[in-house]
């Protein structure tokens, strides 16, 4: 109780130091939550993804189709549950700036994700409604869309205005599920494909692949591709999560500078930190001479100083993991649908803490060590 | 040069041709050469002597604080050139009490919490340390300004929170370095009637080093040392 008092009593001596401090230790957590956060948000879809369904691709590129007619061959590969058809739709919500991703999905598709939850009564009106749509909670709350309400969007890929209508809302299972999407029948897109560019119908962005066992991802994968070897389409199959990795792989270099960056900002304040703290034990070597020539040994020195610097880091990191939670909301907000999921994780959360006692740890090293072996006489000499 | 402790009564301290240099660069500077000298139990001794004479770093190694390069020095019975620093860290907390020039007092803590201090290495209760540190503070006359910070307390008051602090843990001896050094002639006057008092009423040694004639006539002998040897000592009528 009494070390305590006076590891927290000299913690306040310079008041405005260690409001500085604390300032400059919250500053860094936040940061580094924040950076943390994006790299997390920038995984989202590779976390989100699963090893039990697989995506079936053109060999060549996304932007080539496949025949629809693969999908009767998909389903007679053993080891597959389910496959359904999805395209890519890329329209304009009123403006370029609203952008969401649009995906036409075959029946059966959204039965694949359990992760999308959806009242059945909506998916059922969605199911009958040949134009019904399927949003996001996020998407919804964003553009103010509600059950009922038809949204039109401008085709980029598939000209035209295709008018939808919202029946239904879905909520995420996880925290990390997206919520920010758009889906409506792929049956709608091909049928009206059939009508005013025939040579655009029949015809799928990439198939989804249910498995009766995740174990046999790869060799499954593997009998797809020789099915279609040859072939005018040749294919690529993959996990959903390999999938994903694929997109986030084509912009490593960002995610590694940001995470470069995060640790970064640690390692300053870091230095900052440790300068405060052998400031204030070179002001203090005349009480340290003091109290061990009182026979207060080396140990009791160092738990001073550690606790000095503990209290103060540990006081900068609570009050910036505090602060990483409404400045995160803010930052998602301001990057629009940049970041679909942009959830503080737990694994944040405890880096942030960790850091933050690092960084206390860390900065007492020097000064603990200097004021363990300082001498008596040494130190009492710089008294007065 | 040696001298012995007033009386021939019983020695509380003995230095046993005790050798002290200090490196300055490549220059070894001789500090004491050869001092043998008995303080006895209950003295009240004051070294004096001219600035660089040693009498700092004499008291320095009699309170266990510093080492001799050669030599014996006995205190209370333990030969302490022999300890290593954390028998010499427990020895001092049990045996020696600090008098410091600019007090050394903790200015985060009051003076009730300053006395406390040491006790904190005897294994007391919080209340029982709470306890002896108000009859210290009582002692030294300061028992109605044991919850201020040194920094509301006059010089004198603080020497007396930090002669509390000396007492408090009742240690053998009592080490003094310029303990009026920094404080008005009144407060000085004060500072130094109570030594006496203690040195009277509880029988405890106390060394003092001083630089002031005056302060030195308060004890029982002077000790003069010139260039790191005794040149002589006087005895004074106090004792």
């Amino acid at each position: 109780m009494y070390v305590a008092l006076l590891i927290l009593r000299n913690t306040l001596r310079h008041k405005l130091r260690t409001f500085l401090t604390i300032v400059g230790l919250v500053v860094a957590i936040v940061a580094f939550g924040l950076l943390q956060t994006v790299v997390g948000a920038w995984y989202a879809g590779v976390n989100a993804a699963s090893s039990a369904r697989l995506v079936t691709r053109h060999a060549v590129s996304l932007v080539f189709s496949l025949p629809i007619t693969y999908r009767e061959k998909l389903r007679s590969v053993d080891g597959v549950r389910r496959v359904a058809a999805g395209n890519w739709f890329g329209g304009i919500y009123k403006e370029p700036k609203n952008f969401f991703p649009q995906f036409a999905l075959e029946a059966g598709y959204l039965a694949m994700y359990p992760e999308y939850l959806v009242p059945e009564s909506e998916f059922k009106d969605w199911q009958r409604d040949r134009k019904g749509a399927i949003v996001g909670r996020k998407l919804a709350q964003t553009y103010g869309f509600r059950i009922g309400d038809t949204v039109t969007l401008k085709g980029t890929i598939f000209p035209g205005n295709w008018d939808f209508v919202v029946r239904g809302i879905y909520d995420g299972r996880e925290p990390s599920t997206d919520t920010s999407q758009f889906f409506f029948h792929w049956e709608y897109l091909n049928e009206t494909l059939r009508a005013t560019v025939p040579r655009r119908a029949n015809l799928a962005g990439w198939f989804v692949v249910e498995l009766d066992d995740a174990m046999r991802a790869a060799e499954v994968s593997r009998d797809i591709d020789a099915m279609f070897r040859n072939s005018n389409a040749e294919t690529i199959t993959e996990t959903e999560k390999a999938f994903q990795l694929g997109f986030v792989s084509m912009t490593e270099a960002i995610v590694v500078v940001i995470r470069a960056v995060s640790f970064l900002v640690i390692f300053i304040i870091m230095a900052v930190m440790a300068n405060t703290m052998a400031m204030t034990a070179r002001e203090r070597l005349s009480e340290y001479a003091t109290l061990k020539a009182l026979g207060f040994g080396p140990g009791f020195l160092a738990l001073l100083i550690c606790g000095e610097s503990l209290a103060i880091s540990m006081i900068g990191g609570g009050l910036g993991i505090a602060a990483t939670f409404p400045i995160a909301h803010a930052f998602a907000q301001a990057m629009g649908s940049l970041f679909p999921v942009f959830n503080i994780s737990p694994a944040t959360i405890a880096m942030q803490f960790a850091a933050a006692a690092l960084v206390g740890l860390v900065a007492a090293l020097a000064p603990g060590w200097k004021a363990m072996h300082v001498r008596i006489v040494d130190g009492l000499r710089s008294a007065g | 040069m040696s001298a012995a402790a007033g009386d021939g009564a019983t020695p509380i301290v003995q230095l046993v041709d005790i050798v002290k240099t200090y490196r300055r660069g490549a220059q070894i500077v001789p500090v004491l050469s050869g001092i043998s000298f008995d303080i006895a139990a209950g003295e009240f001794l004051a070294l004096m002597g001219p600035s660089g004479s040693g009498k700092s770093t004499l008291l320095n190694l009699i309170a266990g604080i510093d080492r001799p390069d050669s030599g014996q020095l006995v205190v209370a019975g333990n030969d302490i050139g022999t300890m290593d620093e954390r028998e010499l860290a427990d020895w001092r907390a049990r045996n020696i009490g600090f008098i410091f020039q600019f007090y050394n007092l903790m200015p985060v803590l009051d003076a009730l919490e300053n006395v406390e201090l040491p006790l904190l290495l005897t294994g007391l209760s919080r209340s029982a340390r709470r306890e002896r540190a108000r009859v210290a503070l009582d002692m030294v006359g300061l028992s109605d300004r044991i919850d201020h910070k040194p920094s509301e307390l006059s010089g004198g008051q603080q020497q007396r929170v930090a002669i509390a602090r000396a007492l408090v843990t009742d240690p053998t001896l009592i080490v003094a370095d310029e303990p009026t050094g920094d404080l008005d002639r009144e407060s000085a006057s004060d500072v130094l009637a109570l030594l006496q008092r203690l040195n009277s009423e509880t029988g405890k040694t106390i060394v003092m080093v001083t630089h002031d004639q005056r302060a030195a006539q308060h004890a029982h002998a002077i000790m003069h040392l010139e260039k790191g040897e005794l040149s002589s000592r006087q005895e004074l009528v106090n004792a």
